[in-house]
């Protein structure tokens, strides 16, 4: 038996859906597409399966989630549907529920946040609201667990006796009459329990419908016989038609059933007041996110717990104790290095992140249960619309200058798929603080005098996801209108403890398990490269495996000024993680402490000149990220294709900036020759400009947040 | 005729009409902004663009060029009462 959780956004599903399920919950995605897909075993019935749907406002067939979720509600075949309301907002959210009553499936109406509305002083009659709508209401908190399993037990008993909700004419006397037509004369085409739902959406002409019945030349006639006049006697069409009359009837409904609340100035209009003042907001604003980014970046997630976690318990602890416990049993040396180095070293290096992750969601949460996330948006919308991305992209980029992996984490306030899928690919073109590692010491080895050029890599950083996005915007795949910015701006809340926490470590856990086993096999399998010759001989890095696949592939990087196989491997390992790519370079260079930076950078200073020490940094900041990183990509990207083209274009893109730097810089300021690498260089620099400045694409047209993969949904 | 982005912030207008068709109007609608509402225009953002509006007594963002397709009409003498919507606070 299955029971789906339909409602709008921010109407307090996530916590109705922890409530009624615990800690049984399965999160992936929906197939093809970053929409959550979340679905638990109820409580008190483990045999049934609770399908938390996507918020949306209606069953239009525009959105995406909108599309998910009607696909899912006919043809899953749910045994009810609880259908959470915001009773604070009851006109609104109440649009979604008339839609959901004509599905003829059982719905249990949940009228949640009942207990505000009774402190605010208002009254709303839930009796005299079922009655009318003809469905069961009840009352709940999702907060405070009040009513969640009466709401259950109600839907578990409706879906046994599959008692659809009573059909209600609710629309004006034409309407009706060509919705008994259309009946009449294509009935035969849909199923009949869910007549009701086929006869609107037919009126309405709705694409996904016509599509799935594949109505005949003839029907179609018909159905325009029956609609225009309709339309011509209303003066409108089908669609607004439809919309106008479903708010019509609610708005008779609230007025029967629920007293208006005084309108008066609320707390929530105060600090709105505030927060989004003329003069203010950006100031709050900045302090808002230099707060969250000390919280999670600077401070306490990094300085103090990741590197505790990184160092103490990883570093420390952890690798002596086993150091120890494998010396008392006499383990071979390579089960103690692969245990040591491999396994503790990877999975430290992934649960490092983790600190830094709860205290990023954590704070993350707090932004959005209160209400402030949307107002990020607002504040920032007219900057990143200019060049094709969110408002709420500001953020991910923000936290990307700590690190990449949270950055894409935070991605997934990002509604828009194809906002979020850009900002995922280009948001750790920001110099993270493992890259800077790489930039100090670079930067102190060969221009220890041009202390701009770490605050130019910043800079480089902004420009090149401004310049990829506006000229990405222009391509097939990113291309189309803006996506529309028409968004609610919840009022403010304090925000629950509990809530926050059912945020923060549900998208932890998220990383935690899935990131966690990709990059545990890849870490084994780089440890496994790097200690062993193709003999299978515990071998140094300087005789393994990935040194001579690092030899093999040098020419690969000859245009980029380091032909070197030490360059080689340390890009390689800092593939791994970025830091370690200057790690390598010491120990390449016979520097056993990585620590000792005079001994390194006298190590380093043999193996470039200038300008290929500067392209060999171009190349790792723009590059693709870590391992994790690059793991988090894909596993928020859900999408093998565009997995693909995030890290092939950071691939490309990487490259061709540390050609470009190389072939030309050599040629501008170290005098070399003007060659073919410098007439290629010119080529490709143009190319880009040509792709950022190009005028845009013949375009698909409109499809707001859903594309073409949706089409086979 | 007047259009949504043209009302000063702290007016109160009724929805007469909407320009062009899709997804975009059909998006409008469905967030309650048909025939008749009446919606406040809160305030514009510190930027310049979007605007906030008070629709069906909530808080809705919307862009000025997203605004420019909805024609508007000033408030008549029964103000709200069709959807009473309430003109929101000051």
């Amino acid at each position: 038996m299955k029971i789906a959780l339909a409602g709008n956004p921010n109407c307090g599903k996530t916590t109705m859906f922890n409530g009624l399920t615990g800690s049984t919950q399965f999160i992936g995605n929906w197939p093809g597409v970053t929409v959550e897909h979340k679905e638990g075993r109820l409580l008190s019935h483990r045999d049934v399966v609770v399908t938390d749907l996507p918020g949306i406002y209606s069953l239009s067939p525009y959105s995406l989630e909108e599309v998910i979720s009607r696909n899912y509600l006919l043809n899953e075949d749910p045994g009810a549907i609880i259908d959470l309301v915001d009773a604070t907002n009851l006109e609104r959210n109440l649009y979604l529920t008339t839609q959901v009553l004509e599905l003829g499936v059982p719905v249990v109406l949940a009228l949640n946040m009942i207990d505000v509305v009774h402190r605010s002083g208002q009254r709303i009659d839930g009796v005299e609201l079922g009655e009318m709508l003809g469905c069961a209401v009840v009352e709940t908190s999702a907060l405070k667990g009040a009513g969640c399993s009466e709401a259950a037990e109600m839907a578990l008993t409706l879906a046994q006796q599959s008692l659809a909700p009573s059909s209600q004419q609710i629309f004006s006397a034409p309407v009706e009459a060509a919705l008994a037509a259309i009946g009449e004369a294509l009935g035969a085409t849909f199923d009949q329990a869910r007549a009701r739902w086929y006869a609107v959406k037919l009126f309405e002409r709705d694409e996904q419908t016509l599509d799935v019945l594949q109505l005949t030349e003839q029907q179609r006639s018909q159905l325009e016989q029956i609609v225009a006049p309709v339309e011509r006697q209303l003066g409108d069409d089908s669609e607004t038609i439809i919309t106008n009359e479903r708010y019509d009837y609610i708005a008779r409904v609230v007025d029967t059933c629920a007293e208006r609340p005084a309108v008066e100035m609320t707390l929530s209009d105060k600090i709105d007041r505030v927060v989004t003042n003329r003069i203010l907001a950006i100031p709050i604003f900045v302090i808002v996110i230099f707060g969250m980014y000390f919280a999670s970046v600077t401070s306490i997630g990094a300085l103090s717990v990741t590197n505790w976690v990184n160092d103490k318990l990883f570093g420390t602890w952890i690798t002596n104790g086993a150091t120890s416990g494998l010396h008392a049993v006499h383990a071979a040396g390579w089960l103690d290095s692969l245990i040591v180095n491999g396994i503790i070293n990877g999975v430290g290096t992934v649960l490092g992140f983790v600190p830094q992750m709860l205290v990023l969601f954590f704070c993350l949460a707090i932004l959005e249960d209160c209400g402030y996330m949307a107002r990020v948006a607002f504040i920032m919308d007219r900057i990143f619309r200019k060049f094709g991305l969110s408002g709420k992209s500001f953020i991910p980029i923000m936290v990307g200058t700590g690190c990449g992996v949270p950055a894409i984490m935070a991605t997934r306030t990002i509604e828009n798929e194809r906002d979020r899928r850009m900002t995922i690919m280009l948001t750790t073109f920001m110099p993270c603080t493992a890259k800077t590692v790489i930039i100090a010491m670079i930067t102190t080895t060969f221009f220890p005098h041009s202390f701009l050029i770490a605050p130019a890599m910043y800079f480089l950083g902004m420009a090149v996801i401004v310049c990829s996005a506006i000229g990405l915007k222009k391509t097939r795949y990113f291309g189309g209108e803006t996506a529309p910015f028409v968004m609610e701006l919840p009022p403010y809340r304090v925000p629950s403890p509990k809530g926050v926490m059912i945020h923060t470590w549900e998208r932890s856990r998220m990383f935690i398990i899935k990131a966690g086993t990709i990059i545990f096999a890849v870490v084994v399998a780089v440890w496994f490269f790097s200690n062993f010759n193709v003999s299978l001989q515990l071998v140094t890095i300087q005789h393994s495996m990935l040194a001579d696949f690092g030899r093999a592939v040098t020419t690969v990087f000859a245009p980029l000024g380091f032909a070197t196989w030490k360059a080689t491997v340390a890009t390689i390992t800092a593939l791994m993680a970025k830091e370690s790519g200057i790690a390598t370079l010491a120990t390449l260079n016979g520097v056993a402490d990585p620590d000792r930076t005079r001994a390194v950078m006298q190590g380093i200073g043999t193996m470039f000149v200038p300008i290929s020490a500067f392209s060999f940094m171009i190349l790792n900041l723009f590059d693709p990220p870590c391992i994790v990183a690059m793991a988090t990509t894909g596993r928020e990207m859900n999408s093998r294709k565009w997995t693909t083209i995030a890290i092939g274009y950071q691939v490309v893109l990487g490259y061709s900036m540390a050609f470009i730097t190389y072939q030309l810089g050599s040629f501008l300021f170290y005098g070399a020759a003007f060659r073919t690498g410098q007439m290629i260089a010119i080529a490709v620099l143009a190319l880009m400009a040509f792709l950022v400045l190009r005028p845009a694409s013949a375009q698909e047209p409109l499809v707001a947040t859903g594309d073409t993969e949706m089409g086979a949904a | 005729m007047r259009t949504l982005k043209e009302v000063q912030a702290g007016d109160t207008v009724t929805v007469v009409k909407f320009m062009g068709a899709g997804p975009l109007r059909r998006r409008l609608m469905d967030m309650g902004l048909t025939r008749g509402t009446s919606v406040y225009v809160r305030k514009v953002a510190p930027l310049g663009d979007p605007i906030e509006v008070r629709v069906r007594g909530y808080e809705l963002s919307l862009r000025k060029s997203e605004a420019e397709g909805i024609v508007v009409d000033a408030v008549p003498a029964e103000a709200g009462q069709q959807t009473g919507a309430g003109e929101g606070s000051r």
